[in-house]
């Protein structure tokens, strides 16, 4: 009897809300690795990706991991690890105060008022330690206060997912640690195509980060019966030098649940059911979630004012 | 037009629910948004009729059960219920005998709520003012299904023309289709359909979620997950009693369907 890989399967993504479709992920790549006979899934992970991203109607991390977390309450698989979605104050707290030893401002950590937070616009990808951009600098109106929580507004619509080298990475950490009580061989990322294809917009991934996701952890990617997602592999190089690590799973069932038709039909007052676990649409109209009004809330207005890039 | 002046509407799927899916909730729920937004109907009820064992489809697993798991999947529904009525009657059903059966139902029900009212005093009247003028009006009763069912209507001898035309005239369809596929065409390339398009409402179903029956039962056999595609509970009672298997995927096998049979000896 030949040993089975233990594998953690890993789902990045903003669950802005979760649907049942996420859900099928998990459940469609559980069969596709036990069917091969060689691993046997011991876990999945939802990690909501946090605040600190920004996109155009993204609601908190706390509702949207809440959500997550009712929706996986029956599974005894899938959990949600929040971790990520608390990492912006921590990661930001950290480097803030590296990057920045000789202003006293930066030991101010103080809240703004939502209205307040402020949002840059950043035209090109730079590099830093994780990906972010660390910036300070001072707004005016009401006084003018230095503040050092910082957000970065990527305009592509992939930009959660290039932190995933690092969660995987943490992920793997706290599950194989000492005192961790299962073995781990693997953690796996579970995605649809339009990650696997994000590959290829320029300026999105580093090299490094794909080579070490698709190296060292390896993808699930389901995608749609007929997909040209195989297409795809063959014409990267990268992804084709690792393609035993990339398993493609097809779905037998047609399921475009997306979180965006999710907020759309919330928008337009029509109806959820049977889209979404119903614990989760009960949860989204008691706290009148996703509808217009809410998309309309106050959100960052625009500074302007002088920033300087990090020297690391 | 307010809630007061809408007509009253139910709505009737019938179809083997073998077993009940997601999807087949969904199309209620579609239909409802839809007639709503029209602004001129207020759905009241859905019912979901199970096609009775009769019908003798392959692989269709027994009343009893198909009953029992619409219930479960039901039970958080408001105003969804499923239906015996077909599932008790001796032989197989017609569509149109069903579309009359659940309307008389409607009409009887009515009649003894405006009997219950007339009995009562005039305090008590009052307060039941908005229930009572929702009891005045017989409630429109149509036919919820998918885009496959309006092309079933060219299948031979699967239909008979005047049944077609009834519930076209009487009742009227609500017609689920998915992005990609367009019933209009069946319309248009059928007489009868066309002359009753206006008793056709079309809902285009922008969130694909194909959950088929035959596929579900096709991964119950292999053990595959069907978990987020069906209700729970239904996944429970399908474990708990072992009802899809390769043998219960085999009854019925080489049977002609019960109306091919019935309208092939009548000619």
């Amino acid at each position: 009897k030949t040993e089975k890989t233990e594998v953690v399967l890993l789902a990045c993504g903003s669950f802005n809300p979760i649907t049942n479709m996420h859900l099928r992920l998990f459940e469609l790549a559980k069969d596709y690795l036990h069917e091969t006979g060689k691993y046997k899934v011991i876990k999945g992970i939802i990690s909501p990706v946090g605040d600190a991203y920004k996109k155009k109607g993204l609601i908190s991390a706390d509702h949207r991991v809440t959500m997550a977390k009712l929706a996986t309450n029956n599974s005894d698989w899938v959990e949600v690890d929040d971790w990520e979605s608390s990492q912006s104050e921590w990661l930001e707290t950290v480097k803030v105060l590296s990057l920045n030893k000789a202003c006293s401002h930066c030991f101010d950590t103080f809240t703004l008022a939502p209205s307040y937070k402020p949002v840059l616009t950043i035209p090109s990808f730079s590099s830093s330690l994780l990906g972010w951009v660390f910036c300070r600098g001072t707004i005016t109106g009401s006084g003018e206060r230095s503040f050092t929580r910082l957000y970065l507004e990527y305009s592509s619509p992939y930009s959660s997912i290039y932190k995933i080298p690092l969660f995987c990475r943490h992920h793997h950490e706290k599950l194989s640690s000492p005192d961790a009580t299962i073995s781990l061989q693997n953690v796996k990322l579970l995605c649809g195509s339009d990650v696997l294809e994000s590959f290829a917009i320029p300026n999105l991934w580093k090299l490094e980060d794909i080579t070490e996701i698709i190296q060292n952890y390896g993808l699930v990617c389901i995608s749609r019966a007929g997909n040209s997602t195989q297409k795809f592999i063959y014409e990267s190089d990268i992804l084709w030098k690792y393609k035993n690590n990339i398993h493609l799973v097809e779905e037998w069932i047609t399921n475009d649940i997306s979180s965006t038709k999710i907020r759309r039909a919330l928008r337009r007052g029509q109806s959820i059911r049977y889209l979404v676990p119903d614990v989760v649409r009960a949860y989204i109209e008691k706290n009148d979630l996703y509808t217009c009004h809410a998309i309309c809330t106050p959100n960052a207005s625009c500074f302007s004012f002088s920033f300087t890039f990090p020297e690391l | 037009m307010s809630v007061k002046s809408r007509i009253p509407l139910i709505l009737l799927a019938c179809g083997s629910f073998n077993p009940i899916t997601n999807m087949h909730m969904r199309l209620f729920e579609l239909a409802r948004d839809h007639l709503h937004r029209t602004g001129r109907y207020q759905v009241i009820e859905g019912i979901m009729s199970p096609v009775s064992d009769d019908y003798r489809k392959k692989g269709l697993v027994s009343a009893r059960h198909r009953i029992a798991m619409a219930k479960l999947a039901l039970e958080t529904s408001d105003w969804i219920r499923v239906d015996p009525w077909e599932t008790e009657q001796e032989s197989w059903t017609e569509t149109v005998k069903v579309l009359r059966h659940h309307y008389n139902e409607s009409v009887r029900l009515l009649q003894s709520k405006k009997e219950f009212m007339k009995n009562k005093q005039p305090t008590e009247r009052s307060t039941e003012n908005f229930l009572s003028s929702q009891c005045s009006v017989v409630p429109e009763l149509k036919l919820l299904c998918g885009a496959d069912f309006l092309q079933t209507f060219q299948t031979p001898n699967l239909w008979k023309k005047e049944h077609i035309q009834e519930i076209l005239e009487e009742f009227g369809l609500v017609c689920i289709s998915r992005a990609g596929s367009d019933p209009a065409q069946y319309i248009y390339e059928s007489e009868l359909l066309t002359k009753f398009q206006h008793n056709i409402f079309l809902v285009k179903e922008w969130i694909q979620n194909e959950i088929s029956s035959t596929q579900i039962r096709y991964a119950l056999c292999r053990g595959l997950s069907v978990k987020y595609l069906i209700p729970d509970s239904v996944i429970a009672y399908i474990a708990y009693h072992n009802i899809y298997t390769e043998e219960s995927e085999r009854k019925n096998e080489g049977d002609l369907l019960q109306p091919l049979k019935l309208h092939n000896t009548a000619m």
